[in-house]
């Protein structure tokens, strides 16, 4: 059979298994700076392994290292299969494989031994962003000459999400990383003062809302209507969600700087459009869920399908706490506290890790010919991995809330209850149990790790057809 | 408004605001709405196939969610019109951050301020008696000191210690007070450039003596001279220091940068710049004067 009438698997096994080691890898710096809050003797005095310079390591490992090669290996596998096309160029696709690896790479040399351009979410230094974009362009050439080869005239809605995400991630990436080099490892933001962090806030918060949102809707759209057996709950709630939750996430990043030097009006139109955000957040939770009506008994036998459940019941349950806390009064407690840290990890552990470790469970076995290797072994990777998003995220609820209420206490003479370090102090405890979620969260990868060895160990790489579209057109 | 370069951009922002939030609620109704042979019993799907199996049904709207999202259109637009939000629009609430901090800072001046003001006319020295004025003190200082001088006062290096009886600028209660309220500057300059590493080798010696320490005398006695030609001016010819400069007595064994013959040397070299920041304006005089009472008291522990 000729390559044109098979689908590109190649790329998006080696993106499937690069999901998985790279998860492990971000996570396990996770723990490690997790155990330095609550021992800081933890980084031996040795400068690479200060908190400092491992956190953005850990940040971008699980975002663009983990996060990324699943979004590529999902994306990539479902474009195809749903425009019925192979992938327009196999060799475009190949490189940003290996372009993205680099980069992943460079990451991990630069940010140990302190070479950063201090953006959150943006760390790396100029000549990284480069090959970056360099590796994007690449993606969206790939992705949008596939739906451009599609036999199927209507383009499916994760492919929509898969496009807004690969477009504005472009966009953001570009904007904000505009600098000036002085050097080969520095340069200069070419923003100033707070336009500087306003466009740093813009694109973080949309890394958050188009990365890790959009992308993972795309993921969403696929397989919970595939593993649940069932038609979409309704394109009609689609088509809303989508263009409310695109047009309106671009809006929201002010909410990041409540407070602050930034002007007033722009606060506020940060906060009110986070508020306007939430139904169309909601919008795809319901249509996941919904679209398991009438199969629920599958949640009892399927622990894959139980997982992208429990990962869209964490996405509702952050993009409902999201919009709270982007509201001034809500924000003037939990702003620079670990409630944050909690919020970010019940999006990121519960929705984005778990969505993405539920997927691959499902492609990787079709993509290796084999059926999983243990399903038991996947229940003891879901409930050891949500006791610790469990854990992690009531550790830092009452951490955050309890750091905001003490900063904020006040004595009969108008001083501060509690000096700063007090408050360092009582978030001790918290720190660890934190610590222990992680552990656990790390611990149910692994688990999921040794299943997937064992199922793909010795197998031969799976060749797969185009089949003809179902029906007219 | 000082946020604008010209009117244009409140236009810009009110408009681009208005006609994005008025579009997403059309866009909303207009979505909403089911076509009249529908039938919500029997939801048929839409008609496309992909990858074997993949359909749409196309079920209404979740009532709730409609009117759940329609709400927080509302809220929106009313927020706009009470707060700042339409470019240089000011909302009708008149409310800004800044006139909230100020009235936030004038309630807590109306209720605190005279507890502060009747600390103020009483004298340091009396203060620094008085059990609840202390109180008060200690917290001030948990709050605002201890980033330098270190929860327990002790100081730590290049930050003096406050509970010893040495005093860069002097321990009575206005000079205490005057060095919280001004804030200090000391500037030992670096020698390195000017003596030869011997003669900073021979200073170090006899600074070294004047602690107290035993030393080469060949060493000490040149370094003696060097120190009266270039030291004394600021430490003073019995090295006893100056507290118009800051310039701490070489005599004691208190070392703010280091005690050692290496951090002598590298003090004498590189110089040293030791800055406290002025709090007059930051803390105002009331509060500056009980923390002074409260600092002089450690001193008398």
């Amino acid at each position: 059979m000729t390559d044109s009438g098979t689908y590109n698997y190649k790329v998006v096994r080696q993106f499937a298994i690069m999901t998985i080691v790279w998860g492990i890898v971000g996570m396990l710096v996770g723990v490690v700076i997790a155990a330095q809050l609550a021992w800081p003797a933890l980084n031996f005095d040795i400068p690479w392994l200060t908190f400092g310079r491992l956190r953005p390591l850990h940040t971008n490992a699980v975002i663009f290292a983990f996060g990324g090669s699943a979004l590529f290996a999902t994306s990539y596998y479902i474009v195809q299969r749903t425009c019925h096309a192979r992938l327009c160029s196999d060799k475009v696709a190949a490189f940003t494989f290996w372009g993205w690896q680099v980069v992943i790479v460079l990451a991990a040399i630069t940010f140990p031994l302190g070479l950063t351009q201090s953006k959150e979410y943006a760390e790396l230094i100029w000549p990284i962003d480069l090959l970056i974009t360099v590796v994007w362009v690449a993606y969206a050439y790939v992705f949008f000459g596939t739906i451009v080869k599609r036999k199927i005239k209507h383009i499916y809605v994760a492919n929509w999400f898969f496009a807004a995400y690969i477009l504005t991630i472009a966009v953001l990436h570009i904007f904000n990383s505009l600098a000036v080099p002085t050097s080969l490892l520095h340069s200069y933001s070419i923003y100033a003062g707070v336009q500087d962090a306003m466009v740093q806030w813009w694109y973080g918060h949309n890394a958050v809302g188009f990365f890790l949102t959009a992308g993972f809707l795309g993921m969403m759209y696929y397989f919970v209507p595939k593993l649940a057996g069932r038609p979409v709950y309704s394109y009609r709630l689609s088509i809303v969600h989508f263009w409310a939750l695109t047009f309106t996430y671009v809006w929201a990043g002010p909410h990041h700087l409540h407070y602050t030097a930034l002007p007033d009006w722009a606060q506020s139109l940060g906060m009110v459009m986070s508020i306007i955000l939430l139904a169309p957040s909601w919008g795809g939770m319901i249509n996941g869920m919904m679209t398991l009506s009438g199969a629920w008994h599958k949640l009892r036998t399927d622990p894959v399908l139980r997982m992208l459940i429990v990962s869209l019941s964490f996405y509702g349950m952050s993009t409902f706490e999201g919009p709270m806390m982007a509201i001034k009064t809500v924000n003037a407690l939990s702003h620079y506290t670990d409630w944050t840290i909690g919020h970010v990890h019940s999006g990121a552990l519960g929705w984005v890790a778990f969505i993405s470790l539920g997927c691959m469970y499902y492609m990787i076995p079709r993509l290796y010919g084999r059926t999983i290797y243990s399903v038991k072994l996947i229940e003891v990777h879901f409930w050891v991995s949500t006791i610790g998003i469990v854990l992690y995220i009531v550790a830092m609820w009452v951490a955050g809330i309890m750091q905001g209420l003490m900063w904020r206490a006040v004595n009969d003479d108008g001083t501060l209850t509690y000096s700063f370090v007090e408050s360092v102090e009582a978030m001790h405890p918290f720190y660890i149990i934190r610590f222990l979620g992680g552990v656990l969260f790390l611990s149910g990868t692994l688990v999921m790790a040794y299943n997937i060895w064992k199922t793909i160990a010795g197998s031969e790489p799976v060749t797969a057809p185009i089949p003809e579209p179902v029906g007219a057109h | 408004m000082v946020d604008f370069t010209s009117g244009f951009w409140t236009w810009f922002i009110s408009i681009s605001t208005i006609v994005s939030i008025v579009g997403i609620l059309i866009f909303l109704l207009k979505c909403s709405k089911r076509s009249p042979d529908e039938d919500p019993d029997n939801v048929k799907t839409m008609g496309h196939v992909w990858d074997g199996d993949l359909e749409e049904y196309n079920n209404p709207l979740p009532t709730w969610w409609f009117y759940w999202f329609l709400l927080t259109i509302v809220w929106a637009a009313a927020y706009l019109v009470f707060y700042p939000g339409l470019g240089s629009f000011a909302g009708v609430l008149g409310w800004t951050q800044v006139n909230q901090l100020e009235n936030e800072m004038q309630v807590a001046e109306d209720k605190y301020g005279p507890l502060y003001q009747k600390y103020l006319n009483t004298d340091i020295a009396a203060l620094a008696t008085d059990g609840a004025a202390l109180k008060v003190g200690e917290r001030l200082y948990a709050s605002y000191c201890t980033t330098c001088h270190g929860s327990d006062a002790r100081g730590a290096r290049g930050y003096p210690n406050l509970r010893d009886d040495d005093w860069l600028y002097g321990g009575e209660p206005e000079q205490i007070k005057t060095t919280i309220m001004q804030g200090r500057t000391a500037a030992m300059p670096p020698w390195g450039g000017i003596l030869s590493s011997d003669d900073v080798f021979n200073v170090t010696s006899y600074v070294e003596q004047l602690a107290g320490r035993e030393v080469d005398d060949m060493h000490a006695s040149s370094g003696g001279k060097i120190f009266n030609t270039n030291c004394a001016m600021c430490h003073g010819a019995e090295g006893k220091g100056n507290v118009m400069f800051g310039a701490p007595n070489l005599t004691d064994d208190i070392w703010l940068y280091g005690g050692s013959q290496k951090k002598i040397i590298e003090s004498i070299n590189a110089g040293r710049s030791g800055v406290m920041p002025p709090h007059k304006e930051f803390l105002g005089e009331a509060k500056v004067h009980i923390l002074t009472a409260y600092i002089y008291s450690l001193s008398k522990e």
